[in-house]
């Protein structure tokens, strides 16, 4: 069976969650080679989880290069790989990062490329949403390597112990291309990640700016804390935080809309969650025609008292 | 400062966007610059600006014939030239296909006279893939600097914020580079009067892949490096439970998500 290359998205060696639903795919279609890019100590770590998710060979590049110099390493990287182990196709994490190596990538070996897939058949046949999740479109590479970028949280991810053999690469990237001069570290919030939370609360312009309500629900319900653009570009919350088609996509089990109105730019990023709830002061919002459950009230009435009521029936 | 900015035609998401029979976006329908390249060209004509009269500002759009409307609005927005390449053979392109167009535009009006940047949006409102500027500098052998959320340029070099998740990152580049930006970097102007008027002398080429050295094999539906297989229209979302708060709407809210064994 030919090899499936995975991308592994990793932060010094703790291996993410969406590279789990990467190798899970990825055993449809063949065998699952997970390419590390980083310390090989690091990566001797990650083996072992790598590997309970079906990670034959564990490829690692060790090279200060991937950190210096932007995309375009990874990119050479994985352009060699394609030429040296003529892989069935390379599955890459649908974070900027990702998209942009699969890009380049695929440029530089003639093959198409598709990313935001939310599925890959055994056939390699990708499903995407596009239009804001309006349609649901499948496709095809149809020349050269499939590059694809899959979307997190797009499959449950299953374990399939599998050997996890560790292999250094040898190759060298050019070390050309714009260059990584220095990184700010983000203080860490706490909470999950928005992209891979199981719930997510979003609060909007009708917040007025206080996040207070939003992430007490957030954080009663162990969820992650979303913003729209208003609220962004109001000051309220960090970009990171922005959910919508020039934010993050999230697909939660549930997602919370609170004084958000639901502008198309804004479902595009939410409207596949499994539940959706909306509470808006205004009943002809757009948002309550996607609401499993909406509530029609002032978020400072309603999200305070949902918020002792879950505390409560968790206790 | 000569700086090509991306500005691509594509429909409007506030209408009802759609596919032709040959599963290629319709293009027949009313469309507009898109919003998230006016940030480039926003920011190229602050920099334009900073660098007085000799300053050059080029706008280009592959499209179809009303793709020329995101042309000429950047022309009224400021732009000083406008690029359309026009070509019954591009339709139906995958990104390689495009970039290798939009590659070949760069590489012409940089034998005029060299360009410093190319400016793009972050991602087109309708393919949405983000991969056309990194293909496009992987094309010229140029660096790019992507995800902007700010541009400064001193000394033959790029610098750029790139906001991540947990980190922000800063990038330096030579020039030429493409660089990417976010629709953080800036607050775009509207075209003035002034500028509309202005906009009808402007110099607004229409170049084919002939003027271009680009063969007809490279492009279109047939050369396509990605074949759709199945659009289907996503069902709506059948209507929920809308209560209104009457001082029990947050008890009823948790009540709802315990039933849906949420909490
Ligand atoms: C190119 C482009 C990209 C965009 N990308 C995004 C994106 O990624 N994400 C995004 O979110 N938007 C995006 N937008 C913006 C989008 O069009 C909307 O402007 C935005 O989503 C509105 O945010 P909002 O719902 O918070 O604000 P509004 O539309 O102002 O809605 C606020 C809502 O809060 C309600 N409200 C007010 N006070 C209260 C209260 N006390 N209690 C309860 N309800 C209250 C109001 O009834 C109203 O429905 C984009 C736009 C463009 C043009
Ligand atoms: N047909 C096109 N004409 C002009 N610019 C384009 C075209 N396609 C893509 N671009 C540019 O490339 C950016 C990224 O597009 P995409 O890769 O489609 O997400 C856009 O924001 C534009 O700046």
């Amino acid at each position: 069976m030919s090899e499936v290359l995975v991308l592994v998205d990793h932060a010094d060696g703790t291996v993410r969650k969406p590279t789990f639903e990467l190798l899970t795919l990825a055993r449809r279609a063949g065998t699952p080679v997970a390419v590390f890019v980083g310390a090989t100590e690091a990566a001797s770590n990650a083996a072992a989880t790598l590997a309970e998710y079906g990670a034959e060979t564990v490829l690692v590049a060790d090279d200060p290069v991937y950190q210096n110099v932007l995309v375009t390493p990874a990119a050479e990287l994985l352009a060699h790989l394609v030429g040296s182990r003529q892989p069935a196709a390379v599955l890459l994490p649908s974070s900027f990062d990702g998209k942009e190596i699969a890009a380049r990538a695929a440029a530089k070996t003639g093959s198409g490329v598709i990313t935001d897939a939310i599925d890959v058949d055994a056939d390699l046949t990708a499903t995407q949403q596009v239009f804001a999740a309006a349609y649901t479109v499948t496709s095809k590479v149809a020349k050269g390597t499939p590059f694809i970028t899959v979307k997190p949280n797009s499959v449950a991810a299953e374990p399939a112990p599998a050997t996890g053999a560790v292999e250094a690469i040898d190759f060298t990237p050019s070390g050309t291309g714009a260059r990584v001069v220095s990184v700010e570290e983000k203080p860490a919030s706490g909470r999950p990640e928005l992209t891979e939370a199981a719930t997510v609360v979003t609060g909007g312009r009708g917040t007025g700016g206080d996040f207070g309500p939003v992430e007490a629900l957030a954080d009663a319900l162990g969820g992650a804390v979303g913003a729209s653009r208003a609220a962004v570009d109001a000051g309220w919350y960090p970009h990171a935080h922005q959910v919508g088609q020039t934010g993050k996509t999230v697909s939660p089990q549930l997602y919370i809309a609170a004084g958000v109105s639901g502008a198309v730019q804004h479902r595009a990023g939410m409207q596949t969650s499994k539940t959706i709830v909306a509470v808006n002061k205004d009943e002809d919002a757009p948002i309550f025609e996607l609401a499993d459950f909406g509530v029609v009230g002032d978020i400072f009435d309603v999200l305070p008292q949902a918020t002792e009521e879950v505390k409560k029936r968790k206790a | 400062m000569r700086i090509a900015v991306f500005t691509k035609y594509v429909p409007d998401a506030a209408e009802e966007r759609t596919f032709t029979a040959d599963k290629t976006v319709d293009r027949d329908t009313d469309g507009l610059l898109s919003e998230l390249d006016e940030y480039p060209l926003e920011e190229a004509l602050t920099f334009a600006e900073a660098h007085g009269k000799d300053a050059e500002v080029i706008a280009i759009t592959v499209g179809p014939k009303q793709a020329v409307a995101a042309v000429k609005k950047s022309l009224q927005i400021g732009a000083k030239r406008g690029v359309h390449v026009l070509d019954d053979r591009i339709a139906g392109s995958c990104v390689l296909s495009t970039s290798r167009v939009l590659a070949a535009v760069v590489e012409k009006l940089h034998a005029e006279a060299p360009l410093d940047l190319v400016l793009t949006g972050l991602a087109s409102t309708d393919g949405v893939t983000s991969a056309v500027p990194v293909q496009v500098a992987e094309r010229l052998g140029w660096p790019a600097a992507t995800v902007a959320s700010s541009v400064e340029v001193a000394d033959g070099k790029v610098r750029i914020r790139r906001d991540g998740d947990t980190s922000s990152q800063f990038i330096e580049a030579e020039l030429p580079a493409v660089v990417s930006v976010t629709d953080q970097i800036n607050e775009p102007r509207y075209p003035s009067f002034r500028g509309i008027m202005a906009a009808k002398r402007k110099p607004l080429d229409t170049w084919t892949l002939d003027d271009l050295g680009v063969s007809g094999d490279e492009v279109g539906q047939a050369a396509a490096s990605t074949v759709v297989q199945s659009i289907t229209e996503r069902p709506p979302r059948t209507a929920g439970e809308i209560v209104h708060d009457e001082g029990d709407g947050g008890r009823r809210l948790a009540e709802y998500l315990a039933a849906q064994k949420l909490v």
